[in-house]
């Protein structure tokens, strides 16, 4: 066998096909026969568990597939198309390891892996609900089966070079993408779009089965909360890599790419929120299931966008002419989805109605449409310059000045609805409570737009006023999110202290672990916030650019930058060019940064050039220096300098939304009530425990969760 | 803690002070982040970063013709559309079609917002129809009590 290791991961490919094929077709049948209680030659209970088990296996076949394709990376196999372009000899082997998800192939061979790997852990846990987890388990294997099939037959990982005959050496991973977060953020990107699969198939699973009552919920929070901090890491892990790698001083350029991966994430939030309804009051059911059959749709529709052409994208190594397919996939994703929910609609109906317009439901009511408006706008300035095209004749770009004016606004009710959702209790919210709960975030807000404007955020004086005046709100009403925030820590915690006599921290603390997911949630709105305060200061984001010689200097709002040297060098990887800046502020040398500009593969037809850029950070600003080039004219070093305010407080953010993620995750430590007896001629020791007064139960603290 | 706590306001506190120092962009740089390099960079015209750009700097050179030359921005729009075409400007600035752009986000927001309103309003008018009423008024004492309740029993929310 010449080319062991590329057969060995087609046969695995072919192998988990056939298992895929054979789960849904038996999965089906068995919950069919099941459903309308039709004998089979085979007992339907029985054929469901061979559905399962060959969901269980085709994880293994995909793992091998995976497997040889790593192998072949690390074995230098170029006879492998796949691993020719994406890899080299002197590539080192995490980056090897990260060519799996570099190129076209590897990475719907990622996504297939990973949807197994989702629907391996899911079919082991079946007995949560045995038949429900079927129906998800069968749904899942018909996913897989699309992305088999284009593996397959559309985009092999596997194939051969033209002739047969290996390269000494290959192309080499593209440079860009040679950094070490590209090592992690496409997994975790994967890991957040291909979760969605997980309770759409319950989603879909408990509509086709009329399951009763709301468990299909509880069994699939925690994988859609673990789904949306897999996107959510991902998406923040590509902002940080292109603000790092790409130097053009930014981190959100409003790409195809990026926009495909905002999407879901905004509807998979709007689901988060919205499903509470229904598991506290049994509302929305019908809203609900169409959230998440969208959000799994947006994840298809934004590989569909990127990888079709349809739009433009500098993620150019994603086109490619799998489009066709994906739409024929959305077209029957909705199509059954659409067939399922007419049919079982009357099982949908609500359970309960809304009781005031002030109350927690509108309250989410308010915060989906936010969500989705900001999703449509997203879709809408994605496509628009393909409709505009149509219309015109002549395609129109919609880049950040269309995002920062439509979306900001929306971005800012957003920051509003987050400080005032938690503030209003579910039913009805009593005038009384809102003026309480409410006063002193008011304050918050009055009192920091003032400081603000006192210290010098003078919107009426700049010529482009939008942006401060942006900020200005961003940063008043965040003020008014974190008081309202810290206000109902406080308030709990107050209360746990009365019982507990715990000091104020430890009690705050007693309190986030008695509800995690309530005190998790307000942590994430806190880091949403302070990542709102970090975005909002790109409006006073400022940049230079200078050809610089030995001794030349830069000014920039305090900074001065000083060109001490350039120069070049040459290793077995790329050859460079880089600048040494000191850099001052008030005079004192406070750091030296080196921005370099690399060109890989030099004296080669597919040379590239790359940035590294060189970042002095404060939570303050971030001074951010690119080597652009070399002026062709005197050789000088051309930099190009960004003072880019409180950047730093958007990854501070990330990092608290990430730690409120998984507190909301971790089971809550329930207070165990102790009885305590009271004595009254009313009410004997033998009363029953119901005639017993409220303060009778007292919650004692630091008791396990039973 | 408090220590903490304190350096961290103080810190947030000089962070957002540092704001004001901040001079106003220019109208050259207000402009030059409107339109896009023709390059193929996919790139805003000012923030095109590769030095050797066969566009960016005839296009860069321009701008600042126009702009010295005291040039609206509407005007500038339109030469440089009539020049490199619509995809040079980097939003829907040419009116007609591209103002439909701008418009339906916003539509749909709004409209979102009427629609909730009007439901909720329907719902609780509908409710309020089909409950009987309440066998005694609240009272303040009441209300601060459901409060106190709902505050120490949110459980599982």
């Amino acid at each position: 066998m010449p080319h062991p290791m590329p057969t060995f991961g087609t046969f695995s490919l072919y192998l988990a096909l056939v298992l895929c094929v054979y789960a849904v077709f038996s999965g089906a049948l068995a919950l069919w026969a099941l459903a309308h209680g039709r004998a089979l030659a085979v007992a339907p209970d029985r054929l469901r568990e061979t559905s399962r088990r060959a969901g269980l296996m085709s994880f293994v076949a995909v793992s091998c597939a995976a497997f040889a394709l790593i192998y072949a990376a690390f074995t230098n196999d170029y006879s492998v198309d796949y691993v020719l372009h994406h890899t080299n000899r002197a590539l080192p082997w995490y980056y090897k390891f990260s060519a799996l998800w570099s190129g076209q192939e590897g990475s719907l061979l990622l996504w297939a892996w990973l949807l197994a790997a989702y629907g391996f852990v899911l079919r082991l846990r079946h007995k949560a609900d045995v038949t429900l987890t079927a129906y998800a388990s069968t749904i899942l294997a018909g996913i897989q089966i699309f992305f088999l099939m284009l593996l397959v037959f559309a985009a092999p990982p596997f194939a051969l070079v033209p002739g047969g005959v290996a390269p000494a050496d290959g192309f080499g991973l593209n440079p860009l993408l040679q950094y070490p977060e590209m090592v992690i953020h496409p997994p975790m990107l994967y890991l957040g779009y291909v979760g969605f699969s997980v309770p759409f198939a319950f989603a879909l699973g408990a509509l086709m089965m009329r399951y009763p009552g709301e468990k299909w919920i509880h069994i699939t929070r925690r994988w859609t909360m673990v789904t949306w901090l897999f996107l959510t890491c991902g998406i923040c892990l590509g902002m940080h890599w292109a603000y790092a790698v790409l130097g053009w001083g930014g981190y959100w350029g409003w790409d195809p790419v990026e926009n495909a991966s905002l999407m879901p994430w905004l509807a998979g939030t709007a689901f988060l929120h919205s499903v509470m309804m229904q598991e506290k009051r049994g509302m929305m059911k019908g809203w609900n299931v169409w959230l998440i059959f969208i959000t799994f749709m947006l994840s298809i529709l934004g590989t569909l966008l990127t990888r079709s052409g349809l739009v433009s994208s500098v993620h150019a190594f994603a086109q490619s002419s799998i489009g066709d397919w994906f739409v024929a996939f959305l077209v029957i994703v909705f199509a059954v989805c659409l067939f399922t929910f007419f049919y079982q609609r009357d099982h949908l109906r609500a359970e309960n109605q809304f009781e005031s317009l002030v109350s927690r439901e509108s309250s989410f009511l308010f915060n989906n449409l936010v969500l989705l408006a900001a999703c449509f706008t997203v879709l809408w300035g994605t496509l628009f310059p393909v409709l505009s095209e149509y219309v015109q004749g002549s395609k129109t770009t919609l880049n950040a000045p269309f995002y920062n004016r439509v979306m900001v606004p929306i971005g800012l009710f957003l920051i509003l609805l987050t400080g005032v959702g938690p503030l209003l209790a579910w039913r009805s919210t009593s005038l009384r409570a809102i003026r309480r709960n409410f006063v002193l975030p008011c304050i918050a807000i009055l009192a920091t737009a003032v400081a603000l404007m006192l210290f010098g955020v003078h919107p009426w004086a700049d010529d482009d006023a939008t942006g401060s005046i942006y900020a200005l709100v961003c940063f008043s009403l965040g003020a008014g999110v974190i008081t309202a925030i810290a206000a109902e820590f406080l308030r709990g915690a107050g209360v746990v202290r009365t019982q507990t006599s715990k000091n104020l921290l430890s009690s705050a603390i007693l309190l986030t672990r008695r509800n995690t997911r309530r005190y998790g949630g307000y942590i994430i709105h806190f880091g949403i916030v302070v990542m709102f305060i970090g975005l909002a200061g790109a409006a006073f984001n400022q940049s230079k650019e200078l050809e610089m010689g030995f001794g030349d200097s830069i000014q920039i709002n305090g900074y001065k930058i000083v060109c001490q040297s350039y120069s070049q060098d040459t290793n077995a990887e790329y050859d460079t060019d880089f600048a040494l800046l000191d850099v001052f502020h008030n005079s004192k040398k406070i750091t030296r940064l080196t921005p370099e500009h690399r060109t890989y593969f030099p004296d080669t037809d597919h040379a590239q050039a790359s940035t590294v850029v060189a970042i002095h950070s404060t939570l303050a600003a971030d001074l951010y220096t690119v080597f652009e080039g070399t002026s062709p004219d005197s050789g000088r070093p051309i930099i190009k300098v960004f003072l880019n305010p409180l950047v730093n407080w958007i990854w501070i953010g990330v990092g608290i939304v990430i730690l409120g993620a998984i507190i909301a995750l971790v089971p809550p430590v329930l207070p165990v009530t102790r009885r305590v007896e009271v004595l009254t001629p009313a009410h004997t020791p033998s009363s029953p425990p119901e005639a017993l007064p409220l303060a009778a139960k007292i919650a004692t603290p630091e008791m396990p969760h039973a | 803690m408090l220590k903490r706590l304190t350096q961290s306001a103080v810190l947030v506190a000089v962070a957002l002070t540092m704001l004001g120092a901040g001079t106003p962009a220019t109208r050259f740089d207000q402009l030059g982040h409107k339109l896009m390099c023709t390059c193929g960079c996919a790139e805003l015209l000012l923030e095109c970063n590769h030095v050797g750009c066969p566009d960016s700097p005839g296009l860069i050179a321009e701008l600042h013709t126009q702009v010295d030359a005291g040039a609206s921005d509407s005007a500038v729009f339109q030469t440089f559309a009539a020049k490199y075409g619509p995809t040079v400007l980097a939003a829907p600035l040419r009116g007609g079609f591209d103002d439909v752009a701008w418009v339906v986000p916003f539509a749909v927001l709004g409209l979102g917002i009427a629609a909730i309103v009007l439901l909720l309003r329907l719902w609780t008018a509908r409710r309020a129809r089909l409950t009987p009423a309440s066998p005694e008024p609240s009272s303040p004492a009441a209300d601060a009590l459901r409060d106190r309740i709902r505050n120490e029993t949110h459980y599982g929310e």
